[in-house]
């Protein structure tokens, strides 16, 4: 049940934000969220910093007040004070600062080493308690338990899901180096999956969100390579004649869709997950590829140039007639698909390649979501309200992601290496 | 009082609007961007702060724990090596020795300026069954990594039927692609994009 929200112009707010901060706030010069859009509504929220979050090396509330404000959905209120989940608000005195909802929690160490991260959220303006958590977790997910904090205060505030605890999959490229990477979705905490003296492309994980398909051309060609992220045990699942490529996991995570060209032109086919049972799905004499699944898993969305020209097209998941699903313009490529299965973004060829969304029943026309140039390789956020994608800018390239109606845009820079190829994890992990 | 401060700090944001309004240079109907920085965290620094915090085996068991396979540390890593060997000769150049093709833009012909380097290439397969070749294809950098996999192994297989038209047989051949991933040149000109649709003829 959402609360009510203090409406004002974001727009005011975000060109305020930009002309105080360099004053007001020196050391957050990092970090700045800004809203574009009349009559965006935001809810004004307090969140102080949770009891001895010091004492575990990652400073929870941060993160937390981060996660909210970036969503847009949030603005942080004058937060000082000391009190924590078991404390009684006064909530005359949060209203008194304008705060409609309060998160207060602590953090303590279990006796296996473990730490508690605990939490009650606060509806100020009622008076009366919204939700509680207790989240024991090691330190490597102190940082997921933060997000995770967020995304609950998110969702219970606003009925929509947050997407905070989520990872996003990319490739960095150096000169001469390759490297795979994982980051939590507000870009922190990056590790490495992968280094590879050969490029990388294709990252897509699976299902269940524990293991990475990709292209790996490590062998001297494209090879479609299966990676448990957790262990980094990884396998060769496609390494036949010719290239191996855009692999697609089937939506119950047992086989891939990927592209070999073993047969002569570049076809689509589904393959088992310990890579036996190669089945061909399309018979074309053009380019087949970039297959991905609807998320029921009755049908592909992929690529041909079958006209001509390359589009989206749709067939049965089984194989069979195909129909054209993109015709403006003549170039579409890299299908995305939203998680409830009725948009569909792709890269559209114009002067430059855009990042595009439609809905599929054909509502409204296509909208283009951007106003850069190079726009690569759209993946959709779980909760369906964001997508990620690799663009150019600023001297690299970088990942940017955006609302699906392209009203709030945010930029991951990356110094000295391009990024490209973001696949956005699941919710689960 | 309290209405005292909210008119000042209201009358702060006009001015601050006004002097953001004098200042940028930014659209209004521009989205703007928020720019962030990530930063890596290393297992080691999440040991160190596990430890700091006095955590025994901080990783152990986290949801969020990424194992990392580096290949530039084994020997794997160094299988396709020699990257654009090939790469060396002038573009458009077709010499009896070459070993690039090079194509138009959106184009899978192999034009008849490479017919002899075609035949030369074709003569050798054809007198000596036990040789081998990879051709590999390559993509310019313009669109999807994916889509340009694919232009790059059409490249290949043009250049690979052209061999078995001249006497190669298919099985001494392999049509790979790298896409736009291993350019010969690097740069956006037209000059280097030519030099990147390309495919290299290489022994193995």
């Amino acid at each position: 049940m959402p609360i009510r929200r203090r409406h004002f112009s974001a727009a005011l707010a975000a060109s305020t934000a930009a002309a105080l901060l360099p004053a007001m706030r020196p050391a957050a010069a990092q970090f700045r969220v800004e809203i574009s859009g009349i009559g965006a509504t935001q809810l004004p929220l307090a969140l102080p910093r949770f009891r001895d979050e010091e004492r575990s090396g990652e400073q929870i509330s941060t993160i937390v007040r981060a996660d909210l404000e970036r969503s847009g959905v949030f603005r942080i209120v004058d937060s000082s004070g000391v009190l924590d989940e078991r404390s009684q608000p006064r909530f005359a005195e949060w209203r008194e600062r304008a705060a409609d909802a309060l998160v207060a929690g602590s953090v303590s160490r279990l006796a296996d080493g473990r730490f508690d991260v605990r939490y009650k959220l606060w509806d100020v303006l009622k008076s009366e308690e919204r939700a509680g958590q207790s989240l024991a977790v090691p330190a490597a997910d102190l940082r997921l338990a933060a997000h995770r904090i967020a995304d609950t205060v998110q969702e219970t505030l606003t009925g929509v899901a947050g997407v905070n605890a989520t990872r996003i999959a990319y490739v960095s490229r150096a000169v001469g180096r390759y490297t795979l990477r994982i980051t939590d979705a507000d870009g922190e905490g990056g590790q490495v999956a992968l280094a590879s003296p050969q490029p990388i492309i294709s990252p897509a994980w699976s299902p269940d969100g524990r293991q990475l398909a990709y292209v790996s051309f490590e062998t001297g060609k494209a090879v479609v390579m299966v990676q448990d992220v957790g262990s980094g045990e990884r396998r060769s699942v496609a390494s036949f004649r010719g290239s191996n490529s855009a692999p697609a996991w089937s939506p119950d995570g047992r086989r891939l869709a990927v592209t070999l060209s073993r047969d002569g032109p570049s076809q689509i086919y589904l393959i088992d997950l310990d890579g036996g049972n190669p089945r061909r799905l399309t018979s074309s004499n053009a380019i087949d590829t970039e297959a991905v699944f609807s998320p029921d898993g009755q049908s592909l969305y992929f690529v041909s140039d079958r006209g001509g020209a390359p589009q989206v097209y749709r067939m049965p998941a089984a194989g069979g007639a195909a129909e054209r699903v993109t015709f403006g313009g003549g170039y579409n490529i890299s299908p995305a698909l939203s998680p409830d299965g009725r948009r569909l973004a792709y890269i559209t060829r114009n002067s430059g390649f855009r990042l595009m969304v439609m809905p599929l029943d054909g509502s409204a026309p296509p909208l283009a979501l951007t106003d850069t140039s190079d726009d690569q390789s759209p993946s959709f956020a779980p909760n369906g309200r964001l997508l990620i994608y690799a663009s150019r800018g600023g001297g690299g390239e970088s990942l940017m992601t955006t609302t699906v109606d392209g009203s709030i845009r945010t930029r991951l820079q990356s110094t000295g290496v391009d990024v490209r190829e973001p696949a956005w994890g699941p919710a689960k992990r | 009082m309290k209405m005292a401060t909210r008119t000042s700090s209201l009358a702060a944001l006009v001015a601050a609007v006004v002097l953001a309004g004098c200042g940028s240079t930014v659209k209004l109907d521009e989205t703007p961007v928020e720019t962030r920085t990530p930063t890596a965290v290393s297992a080691s620094a999440r040991g160190a702060a596990g430890a700091a915090a006095g955590g025994t085996a901080a990783g152990a068991g986290a949801q969020s724990q990424v194992a990392t396979v580096d290949l530039n540390r084994s020997a794997a890593g160094g299988a396709a090596g020699g990257s654009a060997a090939g790469a060396a000769g002038s573009a458009g150049a077709a010499s009896l020795l070459g070993r690039v093709v090079y194509f138009d833009f959106d184009s899978f012909v192999v034009k008849d300026d490479y017919r002899a380097l075609i035949e030369n290439h074709a003569r050798q397969l054809a007198a000596n069954k036990s040789r081998r070749m990879v051709i590999e294809g390559h993509a310019d950098e313009r669109g999807g990594a994916e889509y340009n996999l694919a232009l790059g192994q059409k490249r290949a297989e043009a250049v690979s039927k052209s061999l078995q038209l001249l006497g190669a047989t298919e099985s001494q051949l392999e049509a790979v692609s790298f896409g736009k991933e291993r350019p010969a040149v690097e740069g956006n000109d037209e000059a280097a994009m030519a030099r990147n649709r390309r495919a290299e003829l290489k022994d193995r």
